[in-house]
């Protein structure tokens, strides 16, 4: 079996997954809390705004038009970055970014390293790289550092401690912190953190962060967050480093007027998040006095070239498909045993593993459209998930298992049988009588066997009638003779309602 | 060094591979001038009511906010000052000495020199607060934005202290995010920070709470 990679954590099946997490009745409902208060939170900021589509749409245009000339957008970014004392440094991909991070951290001599939330750092495993090197990555966001002292996952990549309610994170605390009066009040635990980290934004030399935008005009960095621990770790140390997708330049900064309408009110429901942070490069006397973005490329670049799911990219981690999702709602984060969850975690995790990890994701979803609805930047995820389904069938049908795999005889006989009326009736017919069999007491076919009975897992089956529609019409009264009796009919309460006029 | 080029190069490759051809910069700026900006650029409400929604937005955050005349500055500052218990206030070395009222301690910062020296994060960390003024401000979200310009001084100062006294004047107001990056543009590569009321987190079971790492307390004068 190929090595894991450190954004997809196991080989499991969603289904698998989450049927694990369906029986975790905490976490579910510490899910189902947040995602409700989030969603109401942000339908309502979004819905006050007149122009919130105007917006999604300038936002979707100005993110395609970003990605279609990527290349020319990357190299100006790199020019305007290095020009303002900023240094540039790309990744091909997970490995590289590490390696890269790592020997930075080594020339200042340090052991420890500040960390600003980010999921890019995730996603190549950073921490655990570190790590493995002597050096100790301390998380300074307050829902990351929840995560980090109960050696647990994200499972939300705004709040990634989502799946967490108080008293749990107040036992992590208590223990980690070595707090044991502390209290149990959303304040007494922020406060907690604050004194906890308060010494070390203020001791150490390097911080780690990711950003939210690139600007290519002029080298800026734009960094969205709610708790000045980002500013803390932009401005204090002496040396930054911001490990970045190469996906996420816009070309100029005037752009971020609407991304910073939208980002804030789709991730935390908010009008405007507390704090945004946009620097280009080193400025004298004012923040790190050394400056590093490394551009990560990680699978993202063959992206690009499918048409179809190219607006993958477009994505700016609002996370408000995560919430809007009905499958997301029932699972949480982890199901999905990716640092990208829900439906935008559901196209782009196998897209960035090559098709070859994540296969079950883009089936996480009921289509319902929910996610494409809420998407600020308008990525239709149901549209790139039924193109994945096509590409992973497409990929099976070349192998001969995957030919003579039941999914695969299943469906070209259904092809077969609903391209000819005459065999879908034979076919109703027999499936009238072979039914006979599973049909329980309570009128409904409650269990199928094999392949189909995945169907009846989750749900009952109502049998075929004993007409189908086709029958029914074909022995109808013929539509003439019906509108013949209708208008007489209507003649005749024409007349009577003259009489009374009279 | 080499291995460093390569993986520049080879990006850059996979993604023009994937893209086709690339297109030539003015082909490019004229794609862009004509993505579609239909959303709100410009004020719709009177002067009075976009103050009073500027006002009314820090009040949701839970910040302080005074609406005064310009003549009324330094008592203000003076008042707010006393009321949260602060003697000891850094400021931008530049800053109107006549806003500063007597019987406080207010230290400067930024300017160089033995009369303002720069002041490490754990001394800023000593200090009761911060008073500064503004760029810009936001009325429909609550915003005030800095930059490293005239009585603001560097990013640190208005981050480590406990408590920010931020001067707005009225004429800093604009109503819409788009207008606030017009007036921005000229300045767009200085360190720019937004602030929307205290540091606040919504991290545990998504309940805003005040007050995480940047200033817990933040009081705003409105001067007309």
């Amino acid at each position: 079996m190929n090595p894991i990679a450190p954004s997809h954590w196991s080989n499991r099946d969603f289904p698998v997954a989450a049927r694990e997490l369906l029986e975790d009745s905490q976490t579910r409902s510490n899910v189902r809390h947040a995602t409700n208060v989030i969603q109401a939170k942000r339908d309502a900021v979004a819905g006050e705004l007149p122009d919130w589509q105007q917006l999604r749409e300038a936002g979707e245009a100005i993110r395609a038009h970003s990605l279609a000339h990527l290349d020319y957008y990357l190299e100006q970014f790199e020019q305007a970055c290095t020009r303002a004392g900023g240094q540039v440094h790309w990744a091909r991909d997970a490995a590289e970014a590490n390696q890269i991070i790592l020997g930075l951290i080594q020339r200042y001599h340090v052991d420890e390293v500040l960390k600003i939330k980010t999921m890019t750092s995730e996603e190549v495993g950073l921490n655990r790289h570190l790590e493995a090197n002597g050096i100790r990555a301390h998380e300074t966001d307050l829902a990351e550092l929840i995560i980090q002292m109960g050696g647990d996952k994200p499972s939300h990549f705004v709040v990634p401690a989502l799946h967490k309610n108080r008293m749990q994170v107040r036992e992590i605390f208590q223990r980690e912190m070595h707090l044991p009066e502390l209290g149990e009040r959303p304040e007494d635990l922020a406060a907690a953190a604050r004194g906890y980290l308060r010494e070390k934004f203020l001791r150490l030399k390097v911080a780690v962060s990711g950003a939210n935008f690139l600007i290519a005009e002029n080298g800026a960095v734009c960094i969205v967050e709610s708790e000045g621990n980002g500013r803390m770790c932009l401005t204090l140390p002496d040396v930054l480093i911001s490990l970045v997708g190469i996906e996420k330049v816009l070309p100029r900064f005037q752009d971020l007027e609407v991304f910073l309408q939208t980002l804030p009110r789709s991730a935390t429901g908010e009008r405007m998040n507390p704090y945004n942070s946009i620097w280009t490069g080193v400025r004298q006397g004012d923040g790190p006095q050394e400056f590093h973005v490394v551009l990560l490329d990680n699978r993202r670049s063959p992206i690009l070239g499918d048409a179809e799911s190219r607006q993958t990219l477009q994505c700016i981690r609002c996370a408000a498909c995560l919430n809007a999702c009905p499958v997301y709602h029932q699972t949480g984060g982890h199901a999905y045993e990716s640092v990208y969850a829900g439906p935008i975690g559901a196209i782009l995790t196998p897209q960035l593993h090559s098709m070859e990890e994540g296969r079950t994701l883009p089936y996480a979803s009921s289509l319902c459209g929910a996610c494409y609805e809420v998407c600020p930047v308008k990525i239709n995820i149901p549209e790139v998930l039924i193109h994945l389904r096509g590409k992973i069938v497409e990929e099976d049908q070349k192998t001969l298992s995957g030919q003579l795999g039941l999914w695969n005889v299943g469906m070209q006989a259904a092809a077969l049988l609903f391209a000819s009326a005459s065999r879908l009736s034979l076919a109703q017919h027999l499936g009238r009588v072979a039914q006979k069999l599973f049909v329980a007491r309570s009128g409904m076919i409650e269990h199928l066997p094999l392949m189909l009975s995945g169907w009846t897992q989750t749900r009952d089956l109502r049998p075929l009638p004993e007409q189908s529609f086709r029958e029914w019409w074909a022995g109808r009264t013929p539509p003439g003779d019906v509108a013949k009796r209708e208008l007489a009919g209507v003649d005749q309460a024409a007349g009577r309602g003259g009489l009374h006029g009279e | 060094m080499e291995s460093r080029l390569n993986a520049r190069s080879e990006v850059l490759g996979a993604i023009r591979s994937a893209l086709g051809v690339s297109q030539d910069g003015e082909r490019i700026a004229a794609e862009y001038a004509a993505l579609p900006r239909g959303y709100k650029r410009e004020a719709t409400l009177t002067r009075e009511e976009m103050l009073q929604l500027f006002v009314h937005r820090l009040e949701e955050y839970g910040a302080g906010v005074s609406r005064i005349a310009s003549d009324g500055i330094r008592d203000e500052i003076a008042g707010r000052v006393e009321a949260r218990g602060c003697g000891r206030l850094v400021i931008p070395y530049d800053l109107p000495t006549g806003w500063l009222p007597a019987g406080f301690d207010f230290v400067p910062y930024g300017g160089g020199g033995e009369a303002s020296p720069m002041l490490s994060a754990a001394e800023l960390d000593r200090m009761d607060g911060v008073l500064t003024g503004c760029t810009v401000a936001v009325a429909e979200t609550g915003s005030i934005v800095l930059q490293s310009g005239p009585w603001q001084g560097s990013r640190a100062l208005t981050l480590v202290p406990d408590y920010h006294l931020c001067v707005v004047f009225a004429e800093q107001v604009v109503e819409t995010v788009p207008e606030s990056f017009a007036r921005l543009e000229a300045t767009q590569s200085l360190p720019t920070t937004f602030f929307s009321g205290p540091s606040a987190t919504a991290d545990i079971e998504m309940t805003r709470i005040k007050g995480v790492h940047g200033p817990r307390f933040l009081d705003v004068l409105l001067v007309e």
